[in-house]
């Protein structure tokens, strides 16, 4: 097991947003977090690396409690894919990935040849090194999702956390996003938790589903046991139909929910 | 393996940029009523740098004393002021990752402007412009940050309408001076306003060079972690960076050198947005470029401006008009020529 998530609690202010959240996740492996909007998955990514402080509870990475360790070090063991945006500037697309080697550069201090390497093969990892060079606000969505995969990967981190890595992407580019990520994750041994929207495609890419809603994790279990007719009726709150197909299962809405 | 640029600096470039602003400064010092050639310029020059080492004195010329006395304070004091507002410039656009602030954003002239206006208008402390500008400039800013503080972070949104707040104060009571004083003191404060180094000397270079100089080192020290700051602030702490506190420490530097800038020259607009655009546009947005050559085309393009102020007439323009002049067109040129590629 690389994290362990026990008894956490987060609010904004007045309100609970997640209410005694237990999670683990193993090597290898990545575990999507399945909810409708506003169930916390989001919230729930940001208190796994520490953006936010939970109110209460613990999240034990590779076995440590996060509460003792400092920022650069929790940066080190979990890289964090924001969901795509186009920054303000058009930093070249190496230079944005060599932004993923921070948590190992000083206040005062540039990267340096061995940061380049790594930024580099990061690039080549997602297979866009010929971007190398261009500006990153010239990329495509799809692309730009990819060059965040890329610097969440220069960390170095075990763990990746992605929030709707497809969030805007098309057809073709949601499955090249997800395809690279479950590749690399296999390939490295890495293990990831991901926020995703669509049943189906949590069905396709994850090893492990955690639907959520009502602040809390309601169930865990493999996709199959998951995807099915009176869960994702009871997460979503509308009629679905599951049907399965070469092994697979898919989730669709019967006339208007 | 592809072919992808390695340097970060292309030397020749890059050497004659950083010369820059001296050798403008050379040939500035040739200009006005008195034309001096720019080598008797540099002889002149070195002769006194010379005296000051070796302790050995010829005794001064009259082009010595025009170039030593009174140009090179001058020509120096833009150069410092140039620099400053467009590295302050650049700084402020990454940390509120905006490329279209500028160094008064968090009223840091609104402020300035009233200290120079209680000074001249009501003598106070002495009637001390430069001291009560530079004091009332950093107030202003940490008035500003003071109010956007919630809970220990500092949200960027916030820090923007602190500063719209701030400055609407301060140019309030500005006014407010200027009501109350005769027309002689009123004509003081506007002038001052508008931007000028006719008072430059030697003993005011003294003062602010110091602290501009090491603010301008720490804040290229800090120019890649700048690049991290200019991401939004979760992807910045999921990197690891203590945002609150590098934020900070950005700021004061930014602030500390802008104050200096500001309380000698008073307030000159459009540097400090047009020289970091000019160089992201020419150059690059790594801020490992942009502050540098910020720095030295800054202070290139005050001190060719300063030259236009004193020299192109018998009376002396202000400064800000003019910066505003040239930099307008320019600015409008490069924008409609690359804006579709960075700002897409």
């Amino acid at each position: 097991m690389v994290l362990k998530v026990e008894g956490l609690r987060f609010g904004y202010g007045k309100g609970l947003v997640l209410d005694g959240i237990e999670l683990e996740l193993n090597r290898g492996e990545i575990l999507v977090l399945l909810g409708p909007n506003g169930s916390g998955k989001t919230t729930l990514l940001k208190c796994i690396n520490r953006i936010l402080r939970p109110l209460d509870g613990v999240v034990f990475i590779e076995g440590k409690n996060y509460l003792e360790m400092n920022e650069k070090e929790i940066a080190r063991a979990i890289g964090y894919v924001p969901q795509d945006h186009k920054p303000p500037f058009p930093y070249r697309v190496l230079d944005f990935v060599l932004l993923g080697r921070s948590p190992y550069l000083g206040t005062f201090s540039y990267p340096g040849e061995e940061d380049r390497t790594i930024a580099l093969e990061s690039l080549r990892a997602v297979g866009i090194e010929h971007f190398a060079d261009k500006a990153y606000t010239e990329l495509s969505g799809g692309e730009r999702q990819l060059v965040l995969l890329a610097r969440a990967l220069a960390t170095n981190s075990k763990i990746l956390l992605l929030d709707e890595p497809t969030a805007h992407l098309d057809f073709r580019n949601t499955h090249r996003v997800l395809a690279a990520i479950r590749r690399i994750v296999k390939e490295r041994n890495l293990s990831a938790v991901m926020t995703l929207h669509d049943p189906n495609l949590a069905c396709r890419y994850a090893d492990r589903i955690a639907l959520v809603g009502n602040r809390r994790i309601l169930r865990v279990g493999t996709p199959s046991e998951m995807i099915t007719e009176e869960l994702l009726r009871q997460v979503y709150g509308i009629e679905v139909r599951v049907l399965s197909l070469d092994g697979l299962k898919f989730a669709f809405v019967e006339g208007v929910p | 393996m592809i072919a992808y640029k390695t340097a970060l600096f292309k030397f020749p470039l890059y050497t004659f940029i950083v010369l820059l602003p001296f050798i403008i400064a050379v040939i500035s010092a040739g200009i006005g009523y008195l034309r001096i050639p720019p080598e008797e310029v540099a002889g002149s020059i070195f002769r006194q740098i010379q005296a000051a080492f070796l302790g050995y004195c010829e005794g001064m010329t009259t082009t010595d004393v025009v170039i030593i006395q009174i140009r090179l304070p001058r020509i120096i004091l833009a150069g410092i002021v140039g620099c400053s507002l467009a590295v302050c410039g650049a700084v402020l656009q990454s940390l509120f990752r905006n490329p279209l602030v500028e160094p008064y954003i968090l009223g840091i002239s609104s402020g300035a402007a009233f200290g120079a206006a209680l000074a001249i208008g009501f003598g106070m402390l002495g009637g001390s412009v430069q001291l009560l500008a530079f004091l009332f400039g950093m107030i202003s800013v940490f008035l500003a940050y003071t109010m956007a503080k919630t809970g220990g972070e500092v949200p960027v949104v916030n820090l923007v309408l602190a500063g719209i707040i701030v400055s609407a104060l301060f140019t309030a009571l500005t006014s407010l001076v200027k009501f109350f004083v005769d027309p002689h003191q009123l004509a003081g404060i506007v002038y001052w306003i508008m931007g000028s180094f006719s008072y430059a000397s030697w003993s005011s270079l003294a003062l602010i060079t110091p602290p501009v100089m090491v603010c301008l080192l720490l804040i290229t020290a800090m120019s890649w972690r700048l690049n991290v700051l200019s991401l939004s602030d979760e992807e910045a702490k999921a990197l690891g960076v203590n945002v609150n506190r590098d934020r900070f420490v950005v700021l004061s530097l930014a602030t500390l050198m802008t104050a200096c800038a500001v309380s000698v020259s008073g307030i000159i607009g459009w540097v400090g947005l047009l020289i970091p655009h000019i160089v992201r546009l020419a150059f690059s947005s790594d801020n490992r470029i942009v502050i540098p050559v910020s720095a030295s085309l800054g202070a290139s393009f005050m001190i060719a401006a300063d030259n236009i102020a004193r020299a192109a007439f018998s009376f002396e323009l202000p400064i800000s008009v003019l910066t505003t002049v040239l930099g307008a067109p320019v600015f409008m040129i490069l924008v409609r020529r690359r804006a579709r590629r960075v700002w897409s």
